[in-house]
């Protein structure tokens, strides 16, 4: 299935877990770093540097671009670290997420309050990711680095849905279907 | 007495940086097309396929394999009859991993101040440097990138030594269950048992080292081997954690002696995009 951002509930309420989806447009980059001072922008009630209604964030920190490229590698990173500040964003009209590994409890109760989804891209797939992304610009917390905070432009960019807005969980569903018994 | 010039180790380290983050060795690859073949799964098979193509992808267009290039660790072995000359053999190593990770365009992923402000060093550095004096008048490097994802599914646990076999099958088999996803499966797994905790550490990371599709040459470690190998794979994680029949690529047990009251075990996991290069001056 293919996919264009921004996500309105519509999309959204079509995606099921174990989906395969391929999304273009516009997309944000934010990892631990970035999260921390979205929380703090938000605690001492400063606007965020973008508006999330119907966004999605990547939680990447790409290598750096060798000339002529928009960017070096980027794959995802390990989402359970941005668990503590995802519930609020969900808040704040986010409506996806691209990561690898498993969402908190938290996370998955907000993602069906919310109506949002979690996708997960092949993480060390970070050279063939990169070719589906068009453009990147720093757009805020330049002093992050590799942590600052982006805006890509994406082309087919392929996920999977891991967490969609009626409680499914491809994870647990796929570690069920192949589980044996051994000694 | 022979010579080895730090000149000659800085730009042998920033080599062997950059092409250990791009390209994947022949024995991991020979593990992905395996498991390719192995996997039940469909979604695993295509995961797969991802891997695969990535890697060629990342030799071919000379970039980094993962974006997380890693802390960079780098295994010494210095022969005693070496001299070097030209510096200091540690700064020499950071020289060289400031140069590898700038010339290659590869992430500075390694911040200072780890509990607080969590300062990014601009450079990779420092290298984490483990150095063994051995006979001879050689200099072996290892340069291993190490991402974060999988190190941070790494476990010790001080075991009872009534534990015994059994305790450390189930205590490595449940670390492996508990990273899931996490560390970027199908992983390696590395293990350490014995030593005091810093050596257990050392030995399990030193294990993911070893030659994919090479079992311990001890008898005994290597029935171990296989038999963590079929429980991790029974789990039904898969490649990525989208369920499947190859979690793990491969599981490699180390030894040492240790106290008569202890049994340490270390687990490293070693996500797939499994990254060490290395060369002998």
């Amino acid at each position: 299935m293919k996919i264009t951002t921004p996500l309105n509930n519509e999309v959204v309420e079509r995606l099921r877990a174990g989906d395969k989806v391929e999304i273009s447009g516009t997309i944000y980059v934010a990892r631990d770093a970035a999260h921390k001072r979205f929380m703090e922008a938000l605690d001492s009630g400063q606007p965020l540097p973008i508006d999330p209604r119907g966004q999605i964030i990547y939680y990447m920190g790409p290598s750096p671009a060798p000339p002529g490229k928009p960017i070096g590698s980027a794959g995802p990173t390990t989402s359970y670290r941005m668990d503590p500040y995802t519930p609020r964003l969900l808040e704040q009209g986010l409506k996806g997420m691209i990561g690898k590994g498993n969402r908190g409890p938290e996370v998955r109760q907000a993602l069906k309050k919310h109506k949002a989804v979690y996708f997960a891209a092949v993480g060390g797939a970070a050279a063939l990711i990169a070719n589906s992304i068009r453009k990147a610009e720093v757009i805020a917390y330049e002093d992050l680095g590799a942590e600052a905070l982006r805006r890509l432009e994406v082309k087919d960019f392929p996920v999977i849905v891991v967490n969609d807005i009626y409680g499914a969980d491809t994870y647990e569903e796929g570690k069920a279907k192949y589980k044996r018994t051994s000694n | 007495m022979r010579e080895i010039s730090c000149l000659e180790i800085i730009d042998t380290v920033a080599r062997l940086c950059i092409e250990a983050n791009y390209y994947l060795g022949d024995d991991v690859l020979e593990a992905l097309r395996q498991a390719r073949e192995n996997e039940v799964s469909p979604v695993g098979r295509e995961v797969l396929d991802q891997i695969l193509k990535n890697a060629d992808i990342a030799s071919q267009q000379s970039m980094p394999l993962c974006q997380d290039t890693g802390v960079t660790v780098v295994f010494l072995e210095l022969g005693q009859d070496v001299h070097i000359t030209d510096g200091n053999l540690n700064e020499a190593i950071n020289e060289g991993v400031r140069k590898g990770y700038q010339d290659g365009y590869l992430r500075k992923s390694v911040v200072d101040r780890p509990f607080s402000a969590r300062i990014n060093t601009r450079d990779n550095t420092p290298a984490v440097i483990h150095t063994e004096i051995v006979p001879g008048d050689r200099l072996k490097i290892t340069v291993c990138p190490k991402g974060g994802g999988s190190e941070n599914m790494s476990q010790l646990k001080m075991l009872s030594p009534a534990a015994g076999r059994q305790g450390v099958i189930d205590f490595v088999v449940e670390c492996v269950n508990r990273s899931g996803a996490n560390p970027c499966p199908p992983v390696i797994v590395g293990v350490g048992i014995g030593g005091t905790i810093d050596q257990t550490t050392l030995i399990a990371k030193k294990a993911l080292l070893r030659k994919l599709g090479e079992l311990n040459s001890d008898p005994e470690l290597a029935e171990l081997e296989v038999d963590i190998l079929e429980r991790a794979n029974a789990l039904g994680i898969g490649p990525q954690g989208f369920g499947g029949t190859v979690t793990a690529l491969a599981v490699h047990v180390e030894t040492f002696p240790c106290h008569f009251g202890s049994l340490p075990v270390a687990v490293n996991m070693q996500c797939h995009s499994a990254r060490h290069k290395e060369t002998i001056l």
